[in-house]
């Protein structure tokens, strides 16, 4: 089975001082996540999306969705957890306790504040988690990674066609996140805040889905006002 | 829901662009699968349609040939996953006598408003067919092309007389050999001739009767009925050609498009007392039919499937730009984009 995590467990400090976590604000008058939540619904072949919320929004989050969207047969809203692989896990143990877990069983987490993302970013987190097990989604690094251990002096700089920046969706197998996760200590989960590290420390291969310079992540004031100008640039032929 | 549409800005150069959709109304929400490119778009794609009618309508989504998958039905009245062909032309009135097509308030996809190349379409109920789920995709996208002939044919049965033993058809192209093909299937013991201009396309047309080189037609050839699939500036030959050609009260139904107005030989169309029917588009009815014609006669749609030129997987607006180059290189049949963008 193909699941879908929309990730929005955060609250948000970012966007400075805002009423509610990031995700709950109007893109063009409809929030955020309803966008996102819209765009994993016209994909067919979801058995169920789940959408992790901090604990205090979830009846906020229901009631959005109930207001937004009519058929939320296959939307299902659940607590997130401490951190982001938290929040992930807490996924998998809904489908786990609520359908069991399959071997093939994958899982497609996708930020909340992502609304841009396109069909054939997720498609091809499917096809290929089916087939690899772990997706990252990327684009191209379009400036110079510059590394610096103590914050004051260059201490690397890598060669830049190597480079890549990370976006999403992060696509699992369950299975393996989920054994993947469960050995680590307290320290190392602390410190692995991507789930796509893990499977790379574990020696699992994570396959890069190319990602749209588009599918950007609406986290601070300038992101929302750029998401809404590019949404209302379009020229009216209709 | 923010849905990417993909528009031609200016020739040869497209760009991504969002519209904000509510899946809280009544519209069909329809996946693209497979999209076929027209000469029309080649026309918007190239700059060729003059500098008046690309300031009017760029920025604009092309293509209007395509089928897709039915992703969301409000009602749910078609299951996820139904495959559909989608009906370009959007009539916002009805009218007893005028076709949907005609109307001057009907919209047409890619000709002013936006085509299919989009994440997602949003269609009104009445706007996709479903097509059979094991019909070839390839020759599925290209409805559109099949229901112009199948929407004169119409016009033509109603408007002419009833003495049909020859046909002629003018046009060597996609649409010449579909206009013909459907003849000879609709009217077995009619004979159908093809006139072309180049040799190697008309020996695509093993079907037909008889079929001339329009410099080399023998004299004693008549026909009873002409259908003129030529277009541009060619057409003005191919329609005075058929005049002369067409036995007296015979019908030329005229599909070719040209952009500038052409000379017609009015005074033998009078001696003859020809029937001249324009035809343009088709409507959801010829979409209907035409669906019908492919279950009726399966073969025709393997005769169909000689008309699939190139196919373009598109990823992304570079592939796009390839499979358009690609078609106006390409000297036969209809160029078909994968649709995985």
């Amino acid at each position: 089975m193909i699941y879908a995590e929309i990730l929005a467990g955060g609250k948000g400090t970012r966007m400075g001082n805002v009423s509610m976590p990031k995700q709950f604000l109007p893109l063009n008058d409809k929030p955020i996540i309803i966008h996102t939540i819209e765009k994993f619904l016209l994909n067919v072949q979801f058995e169920k999306i789940i959408i992790a919320s901090p604990k205090e929004w979830i009846n906020y989050t229901n009631d959005i969705i109930n207001k937004y969207i009519d058929n939320r047969e296959r939307l299902v809203v659940i607590e997130g957890g401490e951190d982001r692989n938290g929040t992930i896990m807490n996924g998998i143990k809904y489908v786990e306790d609520t359908f069991g877990l399959m071997d093939d069983d994958i899982i497609i987490t996708h930020d909340s504040v992502r609304p841009f993302i396109t069909h054939r970013i997720i498609e091809e987190n499917i096809q290929y988690g089916l087939e690899f097990g772990a997706v990252d989604t990327v684009i191209s690094a379009i400036d110079t990674i510059v590394e610096s251990e103590d914050g004051e002096s260059i201490s690397h700089i890598p060669v830049r066609d190597f480079m890549y920046q990370g976006q999403t969706p992060q696509t699992f197998n369950m299975k393996m996140l989920k054994e993947h996760y469960s050995s680590l200590s307290s320290e190392q989960k602390a410190i692995l805040s991507d789930a796509c590290k893990i499977c790379v420390l574990k020696g699992e291969k994570v396959k890069l889905v190319t990602g749209e310079v588009f599918n950007i992540k609406i986290t601070t004031p300038y992101d929302l006002k750029v998401a809404n100008a590019i949404i209302q640039e379009r020229i009216n032929h209709d | 829901m923010i849905n990417q549409v993909y528009r031609l800005v200016s020739p040869r150069q497209f760009e991504v662009t969002y519209q904000d959709h509510s899946l809280k109304s009544d519209m069909i929400v329809v996946r693209p699968t497979h999209l076929s490119i027209c000469n029309a778009d080649q026309r918007y794609y190239t700059g060729s349609r003059g500098k008046e009618a690309m300031a009017k309508k760029l920025p604009m989504a092309l293509i209007h040939e395509g089928i897709g998958i039915v992703v969301y039905d409000p009602k749910g009245e078609f299951a996820h996953g139904t495959k559909v062909v989608m009906v370009p032309n959007d009539p916002t009135e009805e009218d007893p006598i005028i076709a949907e097509n005609y109307l001057r308030s009907s919209r047409f996809r890619s000709s002013g408003y936006d085509g299919f190349m989009q994440d997602y379409v949003f269609l009104k109920r009445d706007r996709l067919v479903e097509i059979p789920e094991d019909m070839n995709p390839y020759v599925a996208a290209f409805t559109e092309l099949i229901t112009i002939a199948m929407h004169s044919i119409t016009r033509f049965e109603s408007r002419s007389h009833k003495r049909r033993n020859t046909f002629g058809v003018w046009g060597d192209g996609n649409l010449g050999f579909i206009m013909a093909l459907i003849l000879k299937k609709k009217y077995p013991e009619s004979k159908v001739i093809a006139f072309g201009k180049t040799q190697y396309k008309l020996d695509r047309f093993s079907f037909v009767d008889e079929s001339h080189l329009i410099d080399e037609i023998p004299d004693s050839v008549e026909i009873d009925h002409a259908f003129e699939c030529v277009g541009g500036l060619g057409s003005q030959y191919a329609i005075n050609q058929s005049i002369d050609f067409i036995v007296p009260e015979g019908s030329i139904s005229i599909l070719g498009v040209s952009e500038y107005p052409v000379e017609i030989n009015t005074r033998m169309v009078l001696e003859k007392g020809i029937t001249m029917i324009g035809s343009s588009r088709s409507g959801r009815n010829d979409f209907q039919n035409t669906v019908n014609l492919y279950k009726e006669y399966p073969d025709i749609v393997d005769y169909f499937s000689t008309l699939i030129g190139e196919v373009q997987t598109v990823t992304s607006i570079q592939s796009i730009i390839e499979a358009f180059e690609k078609d106006l290189t390409s000297s036969w049949g209809k160029t078909i984009m994968e649709w995985k963008i």
